[in-house]
């Protein structure tokens, strides 16, 4: 039943394929097209940052892609077998402080996933738990129960949890948009210093465009409402200490520009 | 319009400074703790029972004043009958028959609840289904269906525990397909995301982030079915030889024994408070307040 995707002409395999889809979901009086016609894909070990303003349907495409919605048109592929439900292979992080269950502790909450998948034992996934709690410099809250800790905490939880299960991609929508500037900073270098050890694979959500520099290596820029792919482009050169940078300038006035045009053309 | 020299914004201009923090190491006891007397006030427990005392006085004081034991026993003519038929075992067997057919109906009250919620959050005609039977037959009192209950299933246990479960049902219900209702979506998501379906997601999601509204329901419909049975033993334990703590008072009535009715409201108001300030107390305690969805 899996079909398998050919390798393209590169010869790099797409982890995640995104093809020509289009995403409407009723509210009680509308049809709402989130996005229409977005295509892209995403390699082994990229971090991907899907870019827009606020309505462009971003969140809704992670949504899709995690299994929480089907497209109208158009498919989803992950290793070459389609994105149908919602699966521990694509772990979402969420922007909400909810998503940690409050009824559990750090190291719970952790766990679960692990558990809950049947993808470890118990003392394999206790032991990995532990050791990415400790990684995420919350041992000293490992009993603790999410409600005692703070907005910076818990996201380092969530990543943390999500990191344990070692999904395929993970997924972030808008994770620290609710976190102030200063923890915002110190999770995308938690992040970035996350993923220079794990390598994994990132879908990164957000609406801020120097967060879009610094997180991706690649952006997809999106127009606003419905959604449709304005640009892609490279940002693997940019480390936190070009943010001052003319080239970093360059980019962000570039990217500004791509999502002001389109702005002002739909006016 | 602008002086030169002088930047837009700011009236006058002041230097910049840097400093280190002056040292706080003279600020003295950071942490005091609280004299006897302040951490007494604070305790629940003791301001309750200085209350309960206060009253318990005012009963005596008024009882002698009175000097009528047929109207108003004194309080230690309430509590001597009450340790005595503790004693003599009367209280205890009656307390027991009571809790018997309590906790047989609360369960199957319990359980009805639990399969009609399943039903309503899994479908929404069952959502529908629920919610209509919750509007029509939550503001029944359980005892008028006891007529009913008496022609369906005669005078005895089973009457009774119909109309418990009747008075249980209602309110566990309602308030746990609200609690499931509002569990936030991204909770939702994540137990989802998981794999987590059928069963296994209501177990472990749905159930334990509605809990707080869960145990609210409970402790309704605890209250309900306490207050329905006493109720209705008062009505009909006539019939059945083992007669409950309904029945115990209805008897002490009917000979005339006030300070026996004064007794088996007492522990109608006892085994109450137990249920309420210890069992669901504790629960509470062990869960949605160590969780931090309740203060």
């Amino acid at each position: 039943m899996i079909e398998r995707a050919e390798p393209d002409a590169s010869g790099t395999k797409d982890l995640l394929t995104v093809d020509n889809v289009t995403l409407q979901y009723k509210t009680p009086q509308h049809l709402v097209t989130a996005t229409y016609k977005v295509g892209f894909s995403v390699q082994a070990g990229e971090r991907y940052v899907i870019l827009g303003p606020s309505g462009c349907g971003k969140s809704t495409l992670l949504k899709a892609i995690g299994g929480f919605m089907t497209p109208v048109i158009g498919t989803i592929r992950l290793n070459g077998s389609l994105v149908t439900e919602p699966g521990p292979d694509r772990m979402m992080v969420f922007q909400e402080f909810e998503q940690l269950m409050p009824w559990k502790t750090v190291l719970q909450n952790v766990e679960f996933p692990m558990r809950a998948t049947h993808k470890f034992g118990r003392t394999e996934a206790r032991e990995r738990a532990i050791a990415m709690i400790d990684r995420v410099k919350l041992g000293k809250f490992r009993n603790v129960y999410p409600h005692m800790l703070s907005g910076g905490m818990k996201m380092r939880v969530a990543l943390a949890r999500a990191l344990a299960l070692e999904p395929s991609v993970l997924l972030m929508d808008e994770p620290f948009a609710a976190l102030d500037a200063l923890t915002r900073r110190e999770m995308q270098e938690e992040l970035l210093g996350l993923w220079e050890q794990f390598r994994f694979t990132v879908l990164f959500v957000t609406h801020s465009i120097e967060e879009a520099i610094l997180v991706g290596s690649r952006i997809l820029v999106l127009s606003p409402h419905p959604g449709r792919v304005r640009a892609e482009l490279d940002a693997s050169r940019f480390r936190f200490d070009q943010i001052d940078s003319t080239e970093f300038g360059a980019l962000s006035k570039r990217i500004h520009g791509l999502l002001f045009a389109a702005d002002s053309r739909a006016a | 319009m602008t002086t030169p020299g002088v930047s837009i914004g700011a009236p006058c201009q002041l230097p910049d400074f840097e400093q280190e923090p002056v040292d706080a190491s003279d600020i003295g006891e950071v942490e005091r703790s609280l004299s006897i007397g302040e951490k007494l006030a604070n305790n629940d427990a003791i301001r309750r029972l200085a209350v309960l005392i206060v009253l318990g006085a005012v009963w005596e004081l008024y009882a002698r004043f009175v000097d009528n034991p047929l109207i108003l026993p004194t309080l230690g003519a309430t509590l001597t009958t009450f340790f005595h038929d503790i004693a003599s075992g009367v209280l205890i067997d009656r307390v027991a028959t009571s809790l018997r057919s309590l906790m047989l109906g609360y369960l199957a009250g319990l359980l009805l609840a639990g399969v009609l919620t399943t039903i309503a959050v899994s479908t929404r005609l069952g959502s529908d289904v629920l919610s209509t039977l919750t509007a029509m037959f939550n503001p029944v009192p359980a005892i008028a269906l006891l007529p009913l209950a008496l022609i369906w299933f005669g005078l005895g246990m089973p009457s009774l525990v119909f109309v418990i479960v009747h008075s249980v049902l209602w309110a566990v219900a309602l308030n746990t397909l609200t609690g499931f209702r509002s569990v936030p979506d991204t909770l939702r998501m994540s137990g989802r995301n998981y794999g987590l379906r059928g069963v296994r997601y209501v177990a472990l999601v749905l159930i334990p982030a509605a809990f707080p509204s869960i145990l609210a329901g409970l402790k309704i419909g605890w209250a309900f079915a306490w207050r329905t049975l006493i109720a209705a033993e008062l009505v009909f334990g006539v019939s059945s030889r083992s007669g409950g703590l309904g029945w115990y008072i209805f008897e002490a009535r009917s000979e005339l024994e006030t300070d026996r009715v004064f007794a088996g409201l007492l522990a109608v108001i006892l085994i109450g408070l137990i249920v309420e300030a210890v069992i669901f107390r504790f629960i509470e305690r062990q869960t949605v307040q160590r969780w931090g969805m309740q203060r």
